[in-house]
């Protein structure tokens, strides 16, 4: 073979000199460095790529990066911080990425595309002021019953176990409640709405467009 | 004569100034006893102790035919505001039927002209303006007040 004697020059990925750009010199095989060390050095930026990309990923999920946003912090966040969530009587809380970032590892990157949508619209000022963020707060708060009922309110069970409550120890109406969610398979959403944020207007027809409530099938009445 | 009486005046002003400022400070103002107790003006009185809401004593009795019942239940955290009212949700109809709970008087329908309507007057939305929670609260002072029950 007369590939050791080839001149530099003579290939197609090189000049007339023999140089190669920076491109044609990624992509040829390494004179200097053995596999071993390739494969290390690709080991080493994987892990450093991967606990990155994680990092942002949970940074992104903290209460105080939502709350970067004044439409987040000015609106939701001064209504949260008055319910049961925020301060109660044992101090185990909830807070943003708690009801609103899924916490398997699969729908929390859905979730996470889906919030490209929100940086839009921040960039885009839909909601910088206090009366378009009420102007939109149905919407918005019936797309989260809806991903709520679709998902079977997996984010509040992430916390309250539904089958462990000791039905025992609550109050009279919240016992018999939960007793008819258990056997007729509701689920939380359908009566908790409201319980973090304040309640939007024009919740009736939200209500009987998800058939919860009064509004739930004939048969279960 | 005229400057003798204003000495005289501005005289008998001060010395009342500063025994209303002496009964004052020692909590009472010309010789009244008042809520406040012994406490001088100048301090801060305790704050009273937080009343527990009762709500496993059943319900309470009305004073009078026209008291607005008394709320029962732990009503800590429910909105009542310009976009919703949370009682309605048990109290309204046709929410009461399945909940169990009292339907809100038809008083409650009629707006201030006396129109009849299908939804809950505008003038008596808000709840709480009128219906208190039950809790076990002592009488500030000793009376001797009846309800209406013992006196019809």
């Amino acid at each position: 073979m007369n590939d050791d004697n080839r001149e530099a020059g003579t290939d197609s990925t090189s000049n007339a000199a023999g140089e190669a750009g920076l491109w044609q010199r990624f992509f040829r095989p390494s004179r200097q460095r053995s596999i071993a060390f390739i494969c290390a050095m690709g080991f080493a930026a994987g892990v450093v790529f991967w606990g990155g990309f994680n990092w942002a990923m949970e940074m992104t999920n903290t209460e105080s990066f939502c709350l970067s946003c004044h439409e987040m912090e000015d609106n939701v966040y001064r209504e949260y911080r008055k319910t049961i969530h925020y301060t109660n009587r044992t101090g185990v809380r909830a807070t943003c990425p708690d009801c609103h970032v899924p916490r398997e590892w699969g729908h929390k990157m859905v979730r996470k595309i889906q919030a490209s949508n929100e940086l839009l619209h921040h960039l885009l000022g839909s909601l910088d002021t206090r009366e378009k963020f009420e102007n939109k707060r149905l919407k918005l708060a019936k797309n989260e019953w809806k991903r709520m009922k679709r998902n079977d309110s997996r984010e509040c069970r992430n916390c309250h176990g539904f089958d462990y409550m000791d039905l025992t120890k609550q109050e009279n109406r919240a016992d018999r409640r939960h007793e008819q969610a258990l056997k007729e398979n509701m689920t939380c959403i359908d009566c908790h709405k409201g319980i973090a944020h304040e309640l939007p207007a024009g919740i009736e027809e939200a209500e009987r467009e998800l058939g919860v409530g009064v509004y739930r099938s004939a048969s279960k009445k | 004569m005229k400057r003798t009486i204003q000495m005289i005046m501005l005289a008998a002003n001060i010395i009342v100034m500063m025994a209303a400022t002496g009964s004052l400070a020692r909590g009472q103002a010309g010789g009244l006893q008042s809520l406040r107790g012994e406490t001088p003006l100048t301090d801060t009185t305790a704050a009273p102790a937080v009343r527990k809401q009762n709500t496993s004593a059943g319900r309470f009795n009305r004073a009078y035919r026209q008291q607005p019942p008394l709320i029962p239940h732990n009503i800590e955290k429910y909105q009542i505001n310009l976009k919703v009212n949370q009682c309605m949700r048990c109290h309204d109809w046709p929410y009461n039927v399945e909940e169990g709970a009292p339907k809100i008087s038809e008083t409650h329908y009629v707006d201030r002209k006396g129109v009849a309507l299908d939804r809950v007057s505008r003038t008596r939305w808000f709840c709480t303006q009128c219906h208190v929670p039950q809790a076990n609260a002592r009488p500030l002072v000793d009376n001797d007040f009846e309800s209406t029950v013992n006196v019809r």
